[in-house]
């Protein structure tokens, strides 16, 4: 079985966030960057696909020199390949999923992962979107996966319940937590990540139909009061929601 | 600007999120000066044109037919393309919901268009679509803009309001679409949660839980709060990893995004990808024994103390 994983770099959720001077990005000074959280389960359920069925597993990457990173992780989790579609950026959500089908469109993958999201953008787009430019079947946010050697069974979570959906391959799963446990890269593996080439593609820039034109942090909260300790301050609070924020 | 909206719906019935997404669609095609299409595919629509027509469309186009009763990525991106140039509009709407997060994409895919996903607030102004959403979860705002037509934008469910019209009627009519040779993904099964509890992403009140609730058995106490406010229950992915209640209850970056009214945090520390999933609520308790914890930041009211003790006094004062 031929798999290929989406992956990509972002900050650490925990990193706090400079917004840099042109207002548009953030700044990338002092901030960790690491393999996108819900990419780990996409690599982490390759590879257990492939240990059950055999072939490989590639990795691909799209962003400037620092999605090598992404690349390497994830070669040390134990995927086989890694391809890095270097762009110096300016792609929407569109042109990134337009380059990345273009780049696994007809090398014969039979099964291909994405995270539900990338928690950067945050958009949960590029899974659904590369599916339909490859004409193949997706299901997203997959918490449950079952795959045979021509079709997969896959549970996807919506607010009040589970949809099961039985896919013919090749078909594209983004993965949601629930699905698997991600393995830590073992010293060997992160040794030998380090050795492995990573294939470099130039791609062509694509004009952005949608364009991030500010970034601004979140209206402040007025500061929140406290309004007291224990079971004591509950008629206060009420007393609150009611008249003054009319909740209630 | 001619506008295509998707009234989402789920067991034959109008998703609230769904109305919202019409009310919004309306005031862009008055501000734009165009015609707004909704669009409704399943079984049995006729008796709902009534509803969508009080929010304000001009015509209804119903696609008719039993492929599309169940959620599938193909019949329902199959069925909305099919709409769109039916319509010949510029902009498609629609809900930014575990339905809408799927179609949306797939959808701006199949018609070479801009997207704009889980919008918080959109306007229109000489000629250009800019929208907010939150990126980083939650720690940012980014403005986005549509740089050509089509568009495709996906509204964050809760962050728009419902506006009931003057109901003039709209013109019907049906679409035929065959979608079932389009659909490869096909929905085998659909299991919803037992009992018709109220689902976080629609409730107007919502009492979460998080690890400092201590055992699976003091989450009586936040159902029996949630029980007298008539609210639903929410959960930390501390409590969902714990097992102690459902994933369908987790809030936040891997679990929901909620914007009720009030939510109410009971030991809950407040992670960042906590906030993700709630910050933009209306007004928030925080509840918790660590007078430093972080919630307190991002919480209107609160109360340091254990939150075994000031639910049930909670409980009795808002019986009264
Ligand atoms: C990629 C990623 C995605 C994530 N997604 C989510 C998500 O969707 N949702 C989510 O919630 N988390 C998510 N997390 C986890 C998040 O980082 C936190 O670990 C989690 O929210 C902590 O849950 P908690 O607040 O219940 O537990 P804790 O952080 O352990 O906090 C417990 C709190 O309870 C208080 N407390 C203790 N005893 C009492 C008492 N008797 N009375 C009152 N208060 C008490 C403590 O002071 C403390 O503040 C994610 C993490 C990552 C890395
Ligand atoms: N630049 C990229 N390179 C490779 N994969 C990506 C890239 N951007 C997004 N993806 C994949 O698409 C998923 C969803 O991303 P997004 O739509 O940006 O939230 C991610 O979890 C990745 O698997």
């Amino acid at each position: 079985m031929k798999i290929a994983v989406l992956v990509k770099l972002v900050p650490d959720t925990e990193a706090s966030l400079k917004i840099g001077e042109d207002r548009r990005y953030i700044s990338k000074e002092d901030i960790n960057f690491v393999l996108n959280p819900f990419d780990e389960y996409a690599v982490e359920e390759a590879l257990l696909q492939k240990a059950k069925h055999g072939g490989s597993v590639t990795v691909i990457s799209l962003g400037g020199d620092e999605a090598v990173k992404a690349l390497r992780n994830s070669l040390a989790m134990g995927a086989d390949d890694a391809v890095h579609l270097k762009t110096p950026g300016g792609l929407d959500m569109l042109g990134v999923a337009r380059t990345l089908a273009a780049a696994l469109k007809d090398k014969g993958y039979d099964l291909f992962f994405a995270g539900k999201q990338a928690v950067d953008d945050d958009c949960g787009a590029v899974g659904p979107m590369v599916a339909t430019l490859l004409d193949i079947p997706h299901v997203s946010v997959v918490t449950k996966l079952e795959v045979e050697t021509d079709k997969l069974i896959a549970e996807r979570e919506f607010e009040t319940g589970t949809e099961v959906y039985e896919v013919p391959l090749p078909a594209l799963i983004t993965t949601q937590k629930g699905l698997n446990e991600p393995r830590y890269a073992s010293l060997k593996g992160i040794m030998m990540a380090k050795k492995k080439t990573i294939e470099e593609v130039d791609v062509e820039q694509i004009t952005a139909k949608a364009e991030t034109v500010g970034l601004a942090y979140p209206p402040m909260r007025p500061p929140g009061k406290i309004v007291g300790e224990g079971a004591e301050a509950v008629p206060e609070l009420i007393r609150l929601l009611k008249e003054e924020a009319k909740v209630l | 600007m001619d506008i295509l909206v998707y009234v989402e719906m789920r067991g034959g019935k109008i998703r609230p999120a769904g109305l919202e997404a019409v009310c919004s669609a309306r005031k862009l095609a008055d501000i734009g000066g165009g015609k707004l299409t909704a669009v409704l595919m399943g079984s049995n629509l006729e008796n709902l044109t009534g509803k969508v027509e009080k929010y304000g469309a001009d015509s209804i186009l119903l696609i008719d037919n039993p492929d599309l009763d169940g959620y599938t990525p193909e019949g329902y991106r199959e069925a909305l393309t099919a709409a769109y140039e039916a319509t010949g509009a510029k902009l498609v709407v629609m809900t930014a919901t575990a339905l809408g997060r799927d179609l949306a994409p797939a959808v701006a895919a199949k018609l070479d268009a801009a997207l704009l996903p889980d919008c918080t607030s959109v306007e229109y102004s000489e000629g250009k679509l800019s929208v907010t959403r939150p990126v980083y979860a939650g720690r940012c705002i980014m403005t986005l803009t549509a740089n050509s037509f089509p568009v495709v934008l996906s509204l964050q469910p809760k962050a728009f309001l419902v506006v009931e019209r003057e109901a003039v009627s709209a013109e019907v009519s049906k679409l035929e679409v065959a979608v079932s040779d389009k659909i490869r993904a096909r929905l085998i099964e659909t299991r919803a949660q037992a009992g018709e509890k109220l689902d976080v992403t629609e409730a107007d009140i919502i009492v979460a839980g998080g690890r400092g609730m201590k055992t699976e058995e003091n989450f009586k106490l936040i159902e029996d709060l949630a029980d007298k406010l008539g609210g639903a229950v929410g959960a930390s992915r501390a409590v969902v990893d714990s097992e102690w209640r459902p994933h369908s209850e987790q809030v936040g970056q891997t679990g929901k995004v909620v914007s009720p009214t009030l939510y109410i945090a009971a030991g809950i520390s407040g992670a960042i990808q906590h906030l993700a999933g709630m910050r933009s609520s209306k007004v928030i308790v925080a509840i918790n024994k660590d007078p430093e914890a972080p919630i307190f930041k991002s919480s209107d009211y609160g109360i340091v103390g254990d939150a075994m003790e000031v639910l049930p006094a909670l409980i009795e004062a808002v019986g009264e």
